[in-house]
């Protein structure tokens, strides 16, 4: 739905030559008008003679001022418009709007004189530098958006007339939609639609349509407006041929600042991670749940390590899956990613099929064309059981490598386990061993480490999180020469009961390892279940002695149960509008459209169902308007079809004008009328204000009506 | 023999014959004579106010007193008072000039605000109270007033609660030139009114103040009538908006129009005639309304108010 953005900062400078271009146009319309008058002798309009006034004329474009009821209902929308953004401004801004919003609130009021032009121009430039110097730059989403807000505020101050008022309000409909590249959220969609309420009360004081009336009576007919629009909405919502990426190229900053997993760890990475407790993605399983702790969510797959610092492998993602051996029943599921900006897609041990445009390394990683951006829905097929093929000799090379000459004493620690038992398998029960045996803590705030980060953990500190055990584990598996690598990703999650789908936060991520057996492939390993199996079994909270530091949607204690309830039950609307609204993408489009029975259909297809659709929606409005205003009253009904009957021929009747005058009116016109018009005009007169009703006479007007011929 | 309604056109003939060319201020005074309301005319002077009063005082047969209000004038100039005869021995009662049937209060606005009560207190109840003694007026009772709306310098202007009193405020405004021409052609409007013959009775009258109370108002048009009032108060093109009392004027007068047109059953067209009578002393505008004159807000009103379907 959001996909539509307009460059705010070209909206800005093209509405300001737009309004000097519609000033331009009215003088010219006035021009024409003066033209017709000389050359048309019927003109009824007196035209001026000389040609002195002939330029009066031309130079004068009437000003149709603002009232002030108008003006305080603009500035105000603006206000909770760009309210919102208050917190990603720069922070001179937002309070600069509010009180320039304030100062020209104060003129209307007490009817003070505008600023003059020359402070104008300043402001505005001095609004465009603010925004250069804040950002270095005019483009992109932060500074665009900038630039819209001060641009309003400097038009603001300019407003006089009518169409400055209609500028506004264009503007405000801009600054509504720029809050959608900021949060997509249910509550900030249902305020943005009453701001957008709000704004269509503001254009209709500004057009004094119901200047007469307070601001209720144009809140109920916005209000019914809005709610006119909706169905138009959804038919454009479900309809609408959707293509896959933005429909505009949008601006590289527009999806900065989303907290997740990267493609790198060092010690403190994922400990930070764990902090939030955002929503990562969502999952529905076709059949059951599987246990807690077969829940290896498979994220980045990070092979190079400096000593300090895991890093991911440049892996070309085949078009097809990696094949494997499954041993197991198959795990069929969808799942809803939150915006990464990453191209990642999150999948259990081991996916076996792909989702569309996406494809899949060696190491078993999904990949997608571009990197997440909106919420993404995919459908993945997993085999908790599995075999994988054979190791390529890069794969034993990379699997293997390791700094020279960091980390000296992990490196003897694995020389020497070597040398006493050279199996692979031995080797990994004796690094499980070392952590279970010796006294090493689970803690999510370790103390910090140095170069020889391993040496540090293993040796002296013994504090550590996943990503500590998970490091330490692959190094001294390559130091005994067995293949290993580390995967991130998340474990676990909370399953929601309401829904019956797992919800899976940043503070459910994880960092374990694989290391390649020779007779079973890649094995997943995970160290911290050998600290702390509670982690794994049961989720972070069970696992941390010092829970103070987790979010609180991450803790599972009992304190303020009903509230967690609430969030739970709040979550299930979430991922109802992200299954529905959010993640409606092309796939998800043709996968909907062929549920309702319409089977494949294309953007022909579509856009022709679309504009049928709407037409009928239409046809079915003007229907149920028609029929309303048509009376019950068959004496009020009879006169209605007289009146049509009549405005078909140009003589409409006046909303206030009464029938006796009417007739006249019409009789003055078209005096062969006179008889069947007088007559009508009797009946329904004493039908409608006479003190008796006999039904005789209803008959009797409703047949000189059908008679009736204008 | 005449009916009660040939009696009021000829009534109507009769006046329009020594006021030229104003039929339709003619009309509506007298429709407000028999929605029992009282007129303030507000015009120039010279204008026929008078003439226009004492015609219609004549040609219905009432009495007639014509009050020249003044800034020294008191209230029991206007009332009446006691005063003691020798001879008696005792006070007596003098009635002042209120004491008629149709009063023509001249200039009303150049006497005292208390002067000014004296007069509205005696409109609005039908009896004056002098030393502690209510006395009843004469019926019917129908005051004219005049004030001249250009020389405001010395006046006491009505406050709106009092112009509230009046049922309808009209002008005159000049004749047009035919009416003009024959004007000047003409004798002496006075000596017009002299030889009037009597059109008809005071108990004529009565009666038929008694038959514009059974003029039909069906309820689309009461409807109109509310939805006239509901916008002049929804509004905020008017400050405040009409009172009940305006709203009840409007539908008699409305009334009175339509027993003048000789039907028995009130039309919108009827109170959108009177409309402007009755509300333009009564409309303020509001703080956005560039319009400011009475007869463009009377205007807006007639033209937002659609007749109810």
């Amino acid at each position: 739905m959001t996909k539509i953005w307009v460059y705010a900062q070209y909206g800005v400078s093209f509405l300001w030559p737009v309004d000097s271009l519609a000033h331009t146009l009215k003088a010219l319309e006035n021009l024409m008008r003066f033209w017709k008058q000389q050359h048309n002798p019927l003109a009824s309009r007196p035209s001026p003679s000389t040609g002195e006034e002939r330029v009066k004329v031309c130079a004068q474009t009437p000003v149709e001022l603002l009232t002030s009821t108008a003006l305080i209902w603009v500035i105000l929308t603006l206000t909770l418009a760009v309210a919102p953004h208050t917190n990603e401004l720069p922070v001179w801004l937002a309070p600069a709007f509010f009180i320039i919003a304030a100062w020209r609130g104060g003129i209307a009021i007490w009817q003070q004189p505008l600023p003059p032009r020359w402070l104008l121009l300043m402001l505005a430039l001095l609004a465009t530098a603010g925004v250069l110097v804040s950002y270095k730059t005019l483009l992109g989403r932060d500074p665009g958006v900038a630039l819209l807000t001060a641009m309003t505020a400097c038009k603001l101050l300019e407003t006089r007339g009518l169409r400055d008022g209609v500028v506004l309000v264009f503007l405000g409909y801009l600054l509504v939609m720029s809050n959608l590249l900021y949060s997509q959220e249910i509550p900030m969609v249902a305020y943005l639609l009453a701001v957008v309420t709000l704004m269509l009360v503001s254009q209709m004081l500004i057009h004094r349509q119901h200047a007469g009336l307070t601001a209720l009576a144009p809140l109920r007919l916005a209000g019914k407006m809005v709610l006119v629009a909706i169905p138009v909405m959804l038919v454009l919502f479900v309809l609408f041929p959707r293509i896959p990426g933005p429909l505009w190229g949008l601006p590289k900053d527009a999806y900065k600042g989303r907290t997740g997993l990267s493609d790198e760890m060092e010690p403190g990475t994922i400990s930070q991670l764990i902090q939030s407790d955002e929503v990562a993605f969502r999952v529905r399983f076709t059949g059951a749940m599987p246990s807690p702790k077969q829940l290896y969510w498979r994220g980045p797959v990070l092979w190079g390590f400096d000593g300090r610092r895991w890093t991911r492998r440049d892996e070309l993602p085949s078009q097809t899956p990696v094949p494997f051996t499954p041993e197991g029943p198959a795990l069929d599921y969808a799942v809803l990613l939150e915006p990464s900006n990453q191209r990642w897609l999150l999948a259990l041990d081991l996916p076996a099929s792909l989702p569309p445009r996406a494809g899949m390394t060696r190491s078993f990683q999904l990949l997608r064309e571009r990197p997440v951006n909106e919420v993404y829905r995919y459908e993945v097929r997993s085999y908790l059981q599995y075999r994988t093929g054979e190791l390529t000799s890069s794969e034993r090379f990379l699997g293997l490598r390791l700094p020279s000459k960091s980390n000296p004493r992990a490196r003897e620690l694995a020389e020497e386990w070597r040398a006493r038992d050279p199996r692979p398998e031995s080797l990994v029960n004796a690094a499980l061993a070392l952590f279970r045996e010796q006294s090493f803590y689970y803690t999510l705030t370790p103390p910090l480490l140095g170069f020889h980060s391993i040496d540090e953990f293993l040796f002296r500190t013994r504090e550590g999180f996943c990503e500590h055990y998970a490091s330490a584990f692959v190094f001294l598996m390559r130091a005994a020469g067995v293949p290993a690598r580390v995967i991130t990703g998340y474990q676990g999650g909370e399953r929601n009961e309401m829904g019956e789908y797992l919800i899976v936060r940043q503070s459910d991520a994880h960092a374990w390892a694989e290391v390649w057996l020779e007779d079973r492939g890649w094995v997943r390993i995970d160290p911290t279940a050998a600290v702390s199996p509670n982690r794994i079994q049961q989720g972070i909270y069970a696992a941390l002695a010092d829970t103070g530091t987790l979010p609180f949607l991450a803790r599972r204690d009992g304190h303020y149960a009903w509230l967690r309830q609430l969030a739970l039950s709040w979550d299930v609307l979430n991922i109802r509008w992200n299954e529905w609204v959010l993640a409606y993408g092309p796939d998800r489009q043709k996968e909907f459209l062929s549920g309702l029975g319409f089977g494949t259909v294309d953007w022909r297809g579509m856009t022709i169902a679309m504009v049928a659709t709407l037409s009928s929606l239409g046809v079915i409005f003007i229907t149920l308007r028609w029929r309303s205003r048509r009376s019950r009253d068959p004496v009020v009904r009879a006169w209605q079809q007289f009146c049509h009957r009549l405005a078909q021929h140009g003589l409409a009747r006046g909303l206030h004008e009464g029938p006796l005058d009417f007739t006249e009116r019409v009789i003055a016109q078209r005096p062969e009328l006179a008889k069947p018009v007088r007559e009508i005009a009797r009946l329904y007169i004493a039908l409608r204000y006479g003190p008796v009703h006999p039904s005789m006479a209803v008959r009797q007007l409703q047949r000189q009506v059908r008679r009736f011929r204008a | 023999m005449a009916t009660l309604e040939d009696r009021l056109e000829l009534t109507i003939q009769e006046v329009g014959t020594t006021i030229l060319g104003k039929e339709p201020a003619i009309r509506l005074a007298l429709a407000c004579l028999l929605a029992r309301g009282h007129l303030l005319i507000e015009d120039l002077p010279g204008m026929g106010k008078t003439t226009l009063a004492h015609a219609l005082a004549h040609c219905l047969g009432l009495q007639y007193q014509r009050i020249q209000f003044t800034s020294d004038l008191l209230p029991a100039d206007i009332l009446g008072a006691a005063v003691y005869e020798r001879q008696r021995e005792t006070f007596v009662f003098h009635p002042g000039p209120i004491f008629a049937q149709l009063i023509l209060a001249d200039e009303i606005n150049r006497a005292t605000p208390k002067t000014q009560s004296a007069l509205l207190e005696a409109m609005e109840e039908g009896q004056v109270t002098i030393e502690g003694e209510s006395r009843e007026l004469p019926k019917p009772f129908f005051v004219i007033a005049t004030q001249n709306p250009a020389y405001q310098i010395g006046t006491f202007p009505l406050p709106e609660s009092q112009l509230d009193r009046f049922l309808m405020r009209i002008e005159l405004g000049y004749p047009d030139a035919q009416a003009e021409r024959m004007l000047l052609e003409g004798e002496d409007r006075r000596e017009v009114l002299a030889r009037l013959p009597v059109s008809m009775t005071a108990a004529q009258l009565h009666e038929a103040q008694i038959k514009v109370a059974s003029v039909h108002a069906a309820p689309p048009l009461l409807d109109y009538v509310q939805a006239l009032l509901a916008f002049s108060r929804q509004s905020n093109r008017f400050r405040g908006g009409l009172s009940p009392r305006a709203g009840l004027g409007l539908l008699r007068a409305a009334r009175a129009w339509a027993l003048l047109h000789r039907r028995g059953h009130a039309l919108p067209e009827d109170v959108q005639t009177v409309l402007p009578a009755i509300v333009g002393h009564r409309l303020h505008p509001g703080d956005d309304n560039l319009e400011q004159s009475s007869t463009a807000l009377v205007k807006q009103l007639l033209e937002a108010v659609a007749l109810p379907a």
